[in-house]
């Protein structure tokens, strides 16, 4: 097996004249969070959805475990999907179905647990993330955003997948909360023994939850390290992102 | 004159952008028409291969059928006064009696019933799955049944094209019974007719080819409103305005194929 949970190498995608990543490169060791940054717009959530499938590259390679995704058969990606949770950014809640049974919809539906059993993990993973069992039975849209994206959490890990993706946990909550959530990430990641891939444009969030840290610029990635070389690093790109500066050279396109 | 003309014409200009005003929507239509193709045979598949979602089936042929009802009811018991009344102001002068009762049957057996329901239904259902999956597509619903290793196709789509199938046909059926009852009302109680021979001769006239004409085009109306419905759902984009787009084009597309495809079907089953 390889030393790599995840290795993409050379990813090329585009949409129509756009061309949204350009040549992307990383590689995940087992157990380890990395969290990508970048600016609005630059295809963060891009490049998450090609290494899942929801989105074919138009070249390039993807491997998970080793194993080359990219073009793979329906089994093989069955068989990836399996292994994964994914937070995602908005929710992504099915909003026909209650609360226990959206964190459950893995355990019932490919785990073929009993709903009864089901409903009791649920509940359980609900308080992992801080939730009281009351809220088990509620509708996804009678509750607050920092619920919602807790509930979201409970269903990306309840089926105790190998590799998380987080796109943007923190993004649209106060700062307390969004702690709150780091936090939440950090725990569930580490008591899995998870991989994580974070994308987010938080550099609070992104310094607590990551053990290294790359930057996608223009397409590519164009600086990658610790968080600790990233506080001492000399690269202007990355240096403007942390300070959230506009002078520098990156050039925000209105 | 006629040569500047011809020059024009023969240097190209003229020509390119004849077939570049063309090109594009042609290009589009084509590549739309072949993304939909890839749909269907998609949602066919899936719809004949395990797994399936039986609770998910059982919801929308409630969904579809039941909620339906009403108002299939009520456009079908118009459509079968409204052709008793037309007939006898037509006929009136030959032996009416008859000639209603069996203008009513086939009129409503044959057509009114199966485009009227089809109508009806694609207005109602059409428009709400593809509200349904659109919104889940926006929010990345889908997305996220394909991370919890769940088939769109199998999830969403197969249990709407199915129910569609098997729900319009018994919607037609009642709403056979239900035109023809109407057709009844007016012959009785407006035109002064004797009731028993109307059901007499209704139930003489009655032929299983009217009957199995308007299932089979049952059948196909809702497959084609299931389809539309969650095509346009599954590819809208771009937030609350997509959505409000695709379920626009579920109605409008479902309503003129259902028209369509209405007259393919009787040109099949009756030319000679
Ligand atoms: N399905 C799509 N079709 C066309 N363009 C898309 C699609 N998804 C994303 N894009 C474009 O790709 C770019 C990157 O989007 P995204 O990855 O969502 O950015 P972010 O880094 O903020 O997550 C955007 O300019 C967006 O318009
Ligand atoms: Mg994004």
């Amino acid at each position: 097996m390889s030393e790599y949970k995840i290795q993409v190498k050379n990813l090329h995608k585009a949409f129509g004249k756009k061309v949204v990543l350009d040549g992307v490169d990383i590689e995940i060791k087992k157990g380890e969070s990395l969290v990508v940054i970048g600016g609005s717009g630059t295809g963060k959530s891009v490049l998450i959805k090609c290494i899942q499938g929801l989105l074919t590259p138009d070249e390039g390679s993807i491997k998970v475990d080793g194993v080359e995704i990219n073009g793979a058969d329906e089994d093989v990606r069955d068989a990836m999907h399996a292994k994964m949770g994914m937070l995602f950014q908005g929710g992504a809640l099915f909003d026909s179905l209650s609360v226990w049974e959206n964190v459950a919809f893995g355990l019932i539906e490919n785990q073929k647990w009993k709903r009864k059993d089901a409903k009791n993990e649920a509940i359980r993973v609900l308080r992992q993330v801080g939730l009281a069992p009351d809220v088990a039975d509620l509708s996804p849209s009678e509750l607050s955003g920092g619920m919602q994206k807790r509930v979201s959490l409970a269903r990306a890990i309840a089926t105790k997948p190998e590799i998380i993706f987080f796109d943007e946990p923190t993004t649209g909550l106060d700062p307390i909360m969004a702690d709150v959530i780091n936090d939440l990430i950090i725990e569930s990641a580490r008591g899995l023994g998870a991989t994580a891939l974070t994308i987010t444009h938080d550099m609070a969030s992104a310094r607590k939850i990551a053990d290294k840290i790359a930057m996608l610029y223009k397409g590519k990635i164009i600086w990658c390290g610790t968080v600790k070389e990233m506080e001492k690093t000399d690269n202007p790109y990355v240096c403007q992102f942390i300070n959230g500066s506009s002078q520098g050279p990156i050039k925000v396109e209105v | 004159m006629f040569n500047s003309a011809k020059e024009t014409f023969m240097s190209g200009n003229y020509i390119e952008n004849f077939f570049r005003k063309l090109g594009k929507p042609l290009v589009r239509f084509t590549a739309g028409l072949g993304e939909l193709s890839l749909f269907i045979a998609k949602s066919v598949y899936n719809s004949v291969t395990p797994p399936f979602y039986l609770k998910l089936l059982g919801k929308q042929m409630i969904d579809i059928g039941f909620y339906s009802l009403p108002v299939v009811a009520l456009t079908t018991i118009f459509a079968g006064m409204v052709i008793a009344l037309q007939t006898y102001s037509g006929f009136s002068s030959y032996g009416a009696e008859s000639a209603i009762a069996s203008v009513v049957l086939i009129s409503v057996t044959r057509e009114l019933a199966p485009v009227f329901s089809g109508l009806m239904v694609a207005g109602r259902i059409g428009a709400a799955m593809a509200a349904e999956i659109g919104t889940m597509r926006v929010t990345e619903q889908i997305d996220a049944l394909v991370t919890l290793s769940t088939n769109p196709f199998k999830y969403l789509v197969a249990p709407r094209v199915l129910a569609g199938v098997m729900v319009l046909p018994l919607l037609v059926l009642i709403g056979d019974v239900i035109g023809i009852f109407g057709g009844f009302i007016i012959a009785v109680y407006k035109l002064g007719f004797n009731p028993a021979n109307y059901i007499n001769s209704t139930i003489n006239g009655l032929e299983s080819l009217d009957i199995i004409t308007g299932v089979v085009k049952a059948c196909v109306f809702g497959f084609i409103i299931a389809i539309m419905g969650c095509y346009n759902g599954y590819k809208s984009r771009g937030g609350a305005q997509g959505v409000g787009e695709a379920t626009t084009n579920a109605v409008v597309s479902a309503s003129i194929l259902i028209l369509i495809f209405n007259y393919i079907i009787t040109e099949l089953l009756f030319a000679k």
